[in-house]
């Protein structure tokens, strides 16, 4: 049990070329690891109990031992010199995608939140999916790694190793994965008070299911169809809520916070950090404080029924 | 001058009636002064060495209670013990305090304590300076502690990175306090830095060439230079953090034309070599303690020596290797990774040559070997993990995660406080003149070990598994759980492992058994002489015969003969071939370099807030400073005696 690797982020569960990649050689790595510390500790244990001779200060035992040594220190020379060819070799697949980029997405970070920009040649269907990460199956999706105000870190272990996102630097990298699933990432470089709870969901589908969800993103957000969400839409854009967040479509055009377009789609709140249920999002309405200590979102004074009918209309955003 | 010999006579020839009044001359001369005044004013390298060990150790108990309150934090998933503005602190004062308070100051103080005494002469050099730097690092950590105790502590990691330390990200002064504390012990590792290597070149006894000089001289002298090679960038670099927070220059401000990886590449050139700051001084006590429970020389010293100094060389070109996750150009990293690799070469040949040592000699097991063995066991395997580190493709997985806090816990706690507990239990018979308790070393030896092993063993596990660092909390369902908890529970063996030591320590010091000159049989000169040391340290200067000095000593080994004793004088010798060439002589003990480290400090603390604290301190500065070098009478009346005297051969000619 304590030796399972598999968990939601292991480095050794890789679902991508990359991460794939990285693991073959880190196999390699640790267990040549194991095996030189094995001979080290053998020799140590052999050096403290042999048996003592009178030979011992003799100049011939001096020139045995500088044999052995020195043979000891060529084969270090070898076993190093084999673990940067080797690391060369599996970091040339990894620095540039396997083919052309199906999509290209900004990825930008925030405290504590990331922003996922995914581009088109047509400015109206750009469109930005705060927290999760949609790629198809299959193909090299190209990463634009930026930040708006601290340095953060994209890390997916299933899929790909780290890349900085640091403000004032754009710098490319690429993503794949091989199946379908849901892969979790966090957050690498400290950054802040909620470092910890910074994560993102990346779900990787088929072509078609992505193409859908590309296509379902771009619409603005749909029109509240009850009364109660009439009037959760009345209350969002009459409360501190547009200060930060955008809905497009609506008069709710901040950018400070993530877009909630199409909030209702998401699988999880708050960068990662809760499940995407009614419940939960009421508290994190309510009073983010105490789910997200630090976080830049206010409490929010709703009565009962307005926060019950701001939830409404915030899960009518599919 | 450099005709200047001085006698080298025989011992015999020195009768014991002149023995006894040159030994109540020289304590009378090297006095080490009392009362709080006298307190504040002592210059003696052996009492400044273990006030700084002790306080290095006070900061290390702080740090270590800190630890343990992260790991009770990260007990269990989801735990709302500590909050994250609380658990930022903590792990940004314990990195903080371990790397710059503890491990680097408590190195350089052993040196402080031993250097002078392992090259046979009577001070330290520049002793008032010396005094001044351990004021300056004691208020530096005071400062740091009461900013933990006030909860306004720096909270953003050791490394401090921008723009999250910039103004923008963390107002208030809590970073500031961080970039200060860097700045005082900067000044006082720089200062102790200078006062060793100006010892070793300029201060051996006659005979102590350059390949003649113990090991552990050895391993000081690559640290100290590398201290003063390294310092500089982290002083440039906490001193523009500070004038972007303080007076608003754009240094690491991105949108003003700034440069936010600037920062990186500065901190990691001094940050990489300081990790071999800590490591070097740390490889010199093993080489001590193996040949002296060995009774054999180390194997292999001149492959030894050149090891250490290609440790020195290499450390400066691995920097980048912290930074593989930047985007950086790709074969630039390739770079950094071969680098990377070849620093385990030099570190391979002296684990090598140890083995050696111990398949050759006879070790006897006491406890400061124990250790030494224990620092085997937990160090290759660090030394390994880094080797997997420094490959990029593999490093940008577990870059920032539980597994590089495994790896330079492995490195750092088993590959430099293990061989410093050991050398504790090796030198405390000389420091204090008693045993340590053998038994309850053993004990300690093994809460330690296991402790250590249950505690970091399992971070290498949640790395690959995941984990990130620097997180206060952790979800419930991520497979992390039960190696967190063995995680925390090992660390509360380590609190007692931690503990026994303390007690062996007190203990030992008020009842411990006497110890002998030399109770191990060592080689070194420290073993020479009375345990605990004489002010003076040595009654003759001895002639070193041979790379062992006390096991190459002929019976009627030569001393040096000619210095005077009714003044602090000491013997200068050239840096290769330590050839006596001249005498200088060393200061009194004076309260002016305390006083000037009080304002130094009150300067460095008022920066923080205002940048007037500069014109204001500067006066109180100078005075402070003026009196410090103010010269004796003595030093005058020769001045003037010299000026006569080349005014007269001026005339002559």
């Amino acid at each position: 049990m304590i030796f399972r690797f598999g968990g939601d982020q292991s480095v050794f569960d890789p679902h991508g070329p990359i991460a794939r990649s990285i693991a073959t050689h880190g196999w390699w790595l640790l267990l040549m690891s194991i095996a030189v510390y094995l001979v080290v500790m053998v020799a140590l244990l052999i050096a403290l109990g042999r048996r003592r001779r009178e030979i011992d200060d003799q100049p011939e035992t001096t020139r045995r031992l500088t044999r052995n040594v020195s043979i000891a220190v060529a084969l270090t020379v070898v076993i190093l010199v084999g673990i940067a060819a080797s690391s060369v070799v599996s970091g040339r697949g990894i620095y540039s995608p396997s083919g052309a980029g199906a999509v290209t997405v900004d990825v930008v970070g925030h405290q504590w939140w990331w922003d996922f920009q995914y581009h088109d040649v047509t400015p109206s269907d750009v469109f930005t999916s705060p927290n999760e990460l949609h790629i198809p199956v299959g193909l090299p999706v190209v990463v634009k790694a930026m930040s708006t105000d601290v340095i953060h870190s994209f890390w997916v272990p299933n899929l790909m190793g780290k890349r900085d996102l640091i403000p004032g630097i754009v710098t490319n990298t690429w993503i794949q994965a091989d199946e379908p699933g849901v892969y979790r990432g966090q957050c690498a470089e400290f950054c802040g008070h909620q470092h910890a709870h910074m994560a993102l969901e990346v779900v990787a589908e088929p072509m078609n299911t992505f193409q859908a969800w590309i296509r379902h993103q771009r619409e603005p957000a749909a029109e509240p169809a009850t009364d109660e969400e009439r009037r959760g839409k009345d209350v969002f854009m009459q409360s501190t809520c547009v200060t930060c967040h955008a809905i497009r479509g609506t008069d709710a055009g901040s950018h400070l916070g993530p877009e909630l377009t199409h909030v209702a789609s998401r699988l999880t709140i708050a960068a990662g950090t809760l499940p995407n249920a009614r419940g939960h999002l009421a508290g994190w309405i309510a009073n983010s404080q105490s789910i997200k200590p630090g976080n830049r979102m206010p409490p929010n004074a709703l009565t009962p029924d307005d926060l019950q009918a701001v939830l409404a209309y915030v899960r009518s955003l599919r | 001058m450099s005709e200047f010999v001085h006698p080298v006579e025989r011992r015999m020839t020195i009768g014991a009636a002149d023995e006894e009044r040159l030994r109540t001359q020289l304590e009378r001369t090297w006095y080490v002064p009392r009362g709080i005044i006298g307190w504040c004013s002592v210059a003696d390298h052996k009492t400044m060495g273990k006030r700084y060990i002790v306080t290095a150790f006070c900061f290390f108990t702080f740090a270590g209670i800190l630890a343990g309150l992260m790991r009770l934090q990260l007990a269990v998933p989801n735990n709302h013990f500590i909050g994250p503005d609380l658990y930022n602190q903590i792990f940004t004062v314990h990195g903080t305090m371990m790397m710059f308070l503890f491990a680097v100051p408590v190195m350089e103080a052993l040196g402080v304590y031993l250097v002078p005494l392992m090259v046979g002469t009577r001070n330290i050099a520049f002793p008032r300076l010396n005094a001044f730097s351990y004021y300056v690092y004691l208020f530096g950590g005071v400062m740091l502690v009461v900013t933990m105790l006030l909860n306004t502590a720096p909270d953003v990691g050791w490394f401090s990175y921008v723009p999250l330390a910039g103004p923008d990200y963390t107002p208030g002064k809590r970073a500031d306090f961080w970039a200060q504390l860097i700045t005082f012990t900067e000044v006082a590792a720089l200062a102790v830095s200078v006062e060793l290597v100006a010892t070793i070149f300029k201060a051996r006894a006659p005979g102590m060439s350059l390949n003649r000089m113990p090991l552990f001289v050895w391993s000081m002298l690559v640290t100290a230079l590398m201290v003063i090679f390294a310092m500089p960038s982290i002083v440039t670099c906490s001193s523009f953090l500070l004038l972007d927070r303080l007076v608003g220059t754009h240094f690491y401000n991105p949108a003003e034309g700034g440069d936010s990886l600037l920062w990186q590449h500065l901190f990691w050139f001094f940050g990489h070599p300081e990790v071999y700051i800590i490591f070097v001084p740390a490889l010199g006590i093993v080489s001590s303690i193996i040949s002296a429970f060995t009774w054999r020389p180390i194997f292999g010293y001149s492959a030894m020596v050149m090891s250490l100094v290609a440790t020195g060389f290499i450390g400066f070109g691995l920097w980048v290797h912290h930074m593989f996750a930047t985007g950086l150009p790709a074969l630039g990293l390739e770079y950094f990774t071969a680098a990377s690799i070849v620093i385990a070469i030099p570190t391979g040949i002296q684990i090598f040559c140890w083995i050696a040592s111990l398949w050759r000699g006879r070790p006897r097991f006491h406890t400061p070997l124990v250790f030494v063995l224990g620092f085997f066991a937990i160090f290759v395997l660090g030394g390994l993990s880094g080797v997997t580190l420094a490959s990029v493709p593999f490093d940008l997985q577990v870059h920032d995660s539980y597994y590089v806090v495994a790896h330079f816990h492995y490195v750092l706690l088993g590959g430099a406080v293990f061989p410093l507990i050991g050398g504790i239990y090796f030198w405390f018979p000389k420091m204090t003149g008693r045993l340590m308790d053998d038994r309850l070393g053993k004990v300690n030896f093994w809460l330690l070990f296991i402790g250590f092993n249950i505690t970091f063993f399992p971070m290498h596990i949640l790395g690959l598994e995941g984990m990130p660092r620097r997180v206060y909390t952790y979800p419930d369902n991520m497979g992390w759980n039960t190696l967190n908890l063995v995680s925390s529970l090992g660390a509360l063996l380590l609190v007692v492992g931690g503990a026994l030591f303390v007690y062996n320590v007190v203990r030992s010091y008020r009842w411990g058994l006497a110890a002998s000159d030399n109770p191990w049989g060592a080689e070194t000169l420290e073993w020479s002489m009375s345990s605990p040391p004489p002010v003076y340290n040595f009654l003759h200067i001895p002639v070193v015969e041979g790379r062992c000095a006390l096991w190459d000593r002929s019976a009627d080994a030569p001393i040096v003969t000619g210095i005077r004793s009714d003044v602090r004088e000491v013997l200068i010798s050239d840096v290769m071939d330590a050839e006596p060439i001249n005498v200088a002589e060393y200061p009194e003990p004076s309260i002016w370099p305390f006083l000037c480290a009080v304002v130094t400090s009150g300067f460095f603390i008022g920066s923080i807030f205002t940048p007037w604290a500069l014109p204001v301190s500067i006066l109180p500065l100078a005075v402070t400073l003026i009196g410090w070098f103010w010269p004796k009478k003595r030093d005058r009346e020769r001045a003037i005696e010299e000026q006569d005297e080349d005014r007269r051969l001026h005339d002559a000619a």
